[in-house]
């Protein structure tokens, strides 16, 4: 898990920023341009962009792997990313040991924002995730409230790790929630992340009855958990919050996963997708997403 | 053996296809026309090109009749009575569409028709249509793709939502035909965002309807004092009650294989064989249209203008033009400049456009009254037989860039084009998941200045070629030897072969 270095008195908070996607089919409602954060405190066995983990080593590794001399600099420092080089090949990434990724940059949220400035006339909203957005609350507050005076609401995709009922400036200037519940055995959940589920769960309670949570997701992976209590208890929560929100179910592929990790998981089949959807809206979900 | 003989021994025709050709045989028998050297060098160069129509226009290309009066005085020559219930409606339109001349035999536009339908429309309790009606809806639009088999038979939805409207998305989706194309006219203002929704979830099916940008048509059309407007064939903007003479094309593109214009400076360019060649085709319009118009006795003889189900004075002509990207990579081609990629490359494309815009607004033609007599530009997506040519200002086929880009980069390229243009835009199976995101595409685009938005779903069956849609399942019919009886599936499969239509950017 990485922190944030705070600025100098007065200075704009800055935040460590993975990537910015202009224009997002699949993070959350309509067309959204999406600030991924760098950093997360959770270690999930299928993470698709284990890149977004960590702060940078400055071991250097990645500087000489890269086909298209996008990189410079040596060990001891941030390596300098030349953008109009890169050919998104994903070498850097494929041979950094951190968890980490050089294209990770230090930005205001002003800056963030002026690079989706362009897309604005498609965008529906912004969608800010990860690594874990929460972990850097100050920008992600910044980015929501100056998103907002753009006329660009902003969704908070979250793991949930941090207790959302003490961070008022968040809640406040959020459009909604999306958070993930990966296992309801607390056991099972720290098996699959390194983590406690305690807080995603008191926040799953809360976002629920708060009315701002948007979506659900938890990511089948079949033995990894049990899928079938999952699906039933978060559902349960929903319905006793009588909450809109839209249950997804996501299918577990090894797209992106490490390899090391991906072998040792297998993918559910539709029999046990469409069983989990009947399960959720069974429960009361008010509706479910197969992805 | 004579193309005749060939003809009626063809064993891949039906014998509409048969009938259709021999006709065509039958015109081209006299040349009428009297075209200049210059223009007739300029046609064997494939840089003017009247797209088949034909050495002796006698009908208008592309009519599109008044419905709505039709619907209020129904028709003496066709003894219909103005229609009173839904099952009358449809009768009456079905009565009359092979009625309605344009150079393939099948009508071009077969109305608004939710805005035609509507007022007979019988709700149900939950606000859809009563059972009976909406089974005499679906048949109807299934006797069109039977009976009108030609994929440039074009209706029009919106720009409101209405019950009619949502049963043909609806019954369109479940269906997947080619036929008929379809355009919802859209305005973020009037169109309630749930309709949207199901009209780009039907695309995404079926590859249409296309999303029209009704705000900007009407603008356009109110500022030439053309009145309403609808979208007919591909994506023709035209007047109701009228349409246009011909559409006679510049093929840009063959600039590009021109020794003597492939060392020119783009100045140079634009003031000599650009310039040349637009007089050229404005020359040869002219003469089209004074044939059909004046000589061809097509409104002394026709019905349609008899009864005021189509007024002379509503119809006007089309400049296409098409190939601008390989015309700027030409001319570009020492400094690398690419268009769609390159500013330099996009600017000298506006150039070029804006010149031909300026050429053919300046223009006035005698024998037209609409607006003056002055022709509507229109992005031509080019002839099956056209290879290395891009439709109109489209980048080509290999080298779109990513989405957002392609529609900053393309929305520019849409204004000049009154008669219509349009971009289309393949997506991954998944985005059905989220027809939103189609619909905020489309708002951002119209908002930029965009014209017309097509897309469908990488898995359909029904795509859209250039402008047209052929289903996939019946060109390789047609590969197989089998007859089928959409023409345009010839056409779809020589586009697919020769403009690399299925390797599209797929887009997520």
């Amino acid at each position: 898990m990485m922190g944030l270095v705070p600025g100098p008195e007065g200075a704009a908070v800055r935040g460590e920023v993975a990537r910015i996607l202009p224009f997002s089919a699949v993070d959350g409602p309509g067309n959204r341009g999406v600030v991924f954060l760098q950093g997360c405190d959770f270690g999930c066995g299928y993470c698709h962009n284990p890149e977004t983990r960590m702060a940078c080593a400055l071991c250097g590794a990645c500087i000489g792997a890269c086909p298209e001399s996008a990189l410079s600099g040596g060990p001891g420092s941030r390596p300098a990313w030349d953008r109009s080089r890169c050919r998104d090949c994903g070498s850097c990434v494929a041979a950094c040991s951190h968890g980490s990724s050089p294209k990770v940059r230090s930005m205001e949220a002003r800056e963030a924002l002026d690079e989706l400035e362009p897309y604005r006339p498609f965008l529906r909203g912004i969608t800010v995730s990860g690594g874990e957005c929460l972990l850097q609350s100050d920008f992600l507050a910044e980015l929501l409230e100056q998103g907002r005076a753009r006329g660009l609401p902003g969704l908070v995709d979250t793991n949930g790790s941090r207790p959302l009922a003490s961070l008022p400036r968040i809640t406040s200037a959020a459009e909604g929630f999306m958070l993930d519940v990966k296992a309801w055995n607390e056991a099972e959940h720290i098996a699959l992340t390194a983590s406690s589920n305690s807080t995603v769960l008191q926040n799953l309670g809360f976002l629920a009855r708060q009315g701002s949570l948007f979506e659900v997701r938890t990511v089948i992976v079949p033995g990894s958990f049990d899928l079938e209590e999952t699906v039933r208890e978060t559902s349960a929560v929903l319905a006793a919050a009588r909450s809109m929100a839209r249950y997804r179910l996501i299918r577990y592929r090894p797209w992106g996963v490490r390899p090391e990790r991906a072998a040792a998981l297998s993918e559910p089949d539709e029999d046990l997708m469409a069983r989990l959807a009947a399960l959720a809206l069974a429960q009361g979900a008010a509706s479910v997403l197969v992805s | 053996m004579d193309s005749a003989e060939t003809t009626i021994r063809d064993r891949g025709l039906s014998y509409r296809q048969k009938a259709a050709a021999l006709a065509r045989l039958g015109e081209e028998r006299i040349a009428p026309l009297h075209i200049s050297r210059r223009t007739e060098e300029l046609r064997s160069a494939r840089v003017v090109c009247d797209l088949m129509e034909g050495p002796a226009p006698w009908r208008p290309r592309y009519i599109l009749p008044d419905y709505e009066a039709y619907f209020r005085k129904g028709s003496e020559f066709l003894r219909i009575e103005a229609p009173r219930d839904l099952l009358g409606a449809v009768f009456a339109l079905l009565s009359i569409y092979r009625q309605i001349p344009s150079i393939t035999g099948y009508p071009v536009w077969l109305g608004d028709l939710d805005s035609l339908l509507e007022p007979f429309a019988l709700p149900n309790e939950s606000d859809g249509l009563a059972p009976e009606q909406d089974r005499i809806l679906r048949m109807f639009m299934e006797q069109i793709d039977r009976d009108l088999p030609d994929s440039f038979c074009h209706a029009d939805l919106g720009p409101r939502a209405t019950r009619v409207g949502r049963a043909i998305l609806r019954h369109q989706r479940g269906a997947a035909r080619a036929v008929p194309n379809l355009s919802l006219r859209y305005d973020s203002e009037l169109t309630e965002d749930s309709f949207a929704e199901e009209a780009a979830s039907c695309a995404l099916d079926c590859a249409k309807p296309s999303f029209a940008n009704h705000r900007l048509f009407q603008a356009d059309f109110d500022a030439l004092g053309l009145g309403p407007y609808a979208i007919a064939s591909c994506y023709n903007g035209l007047p109701v009650g009228g349409g246009s003479c011909t559409l006679v094309r510049l093929n840009l593109a063959a600039f590009a294989s021109n020794a003597r214009v492939s060392g020119m400076s783009p100045e140079d360019f634009i003031s000599g064989p650009l310039a040349e060649a637009v007089a050229s085709v404005l020359e040869y319009i002219q003469e089209r249209v004074r044939f059909v118009m004046r000589e061809s006795g097509f409104f002394e003889s026709s019905f349609l203008a008899a009864e005021g189900i189509i007024d002379p004075s509503r119809f006007t002509a089309m400049f296409g033009l098409v190939g601008l990207a390989e015309c700027v990579n030409a001319l570009l081609a020492g400094r690398g400049a690419r268009f769609g990629h390159d500013r330099a490359a996009d600017e000298l494309g506006m150039a070029i456009l804006g010149e031909i815009n300026r050429l053919v607004a300046a223009h006035r033609d005698p024998n037209l009254k609409a607006s003056g007599g002055r022709y509507l530009l229109h992005a031509q997506v080019g002839i099956d037989s056209d290879s290395g040519v891009s439709p109109g200002c489209r980048i080509p086929i290999g080298e779109e860039p990513p989405l957002p880009q392609h529609l900053l980069r393309s929305a520019p390229f849409h204004g000049p084009f009154v008669a219509g243009t349009g971009d289309v835009f393949a997506f991954e199976p998944t985005a059905r998941a989220n027809p939103g995101q189609i619909v905020d595409a489309v708002k951002g685009f119209f908002a930029l200045g965009g014209r017309y938005f097509s897309c469908y779903a990488a898995d359909s069956d029904v795509i859209r070629v250039t402008g047209y849609l052929v289903k996939r399942s019946e060109v390789e019919r047609l590969r197989h030897g089998e007859v089928v009886p959409n023409a345009s599936t010839v056409l779809g499969k020589n586009a697919i072969d020769n403009l690399k239509v299925l390797d599209r950017a797929i887009r997520r």
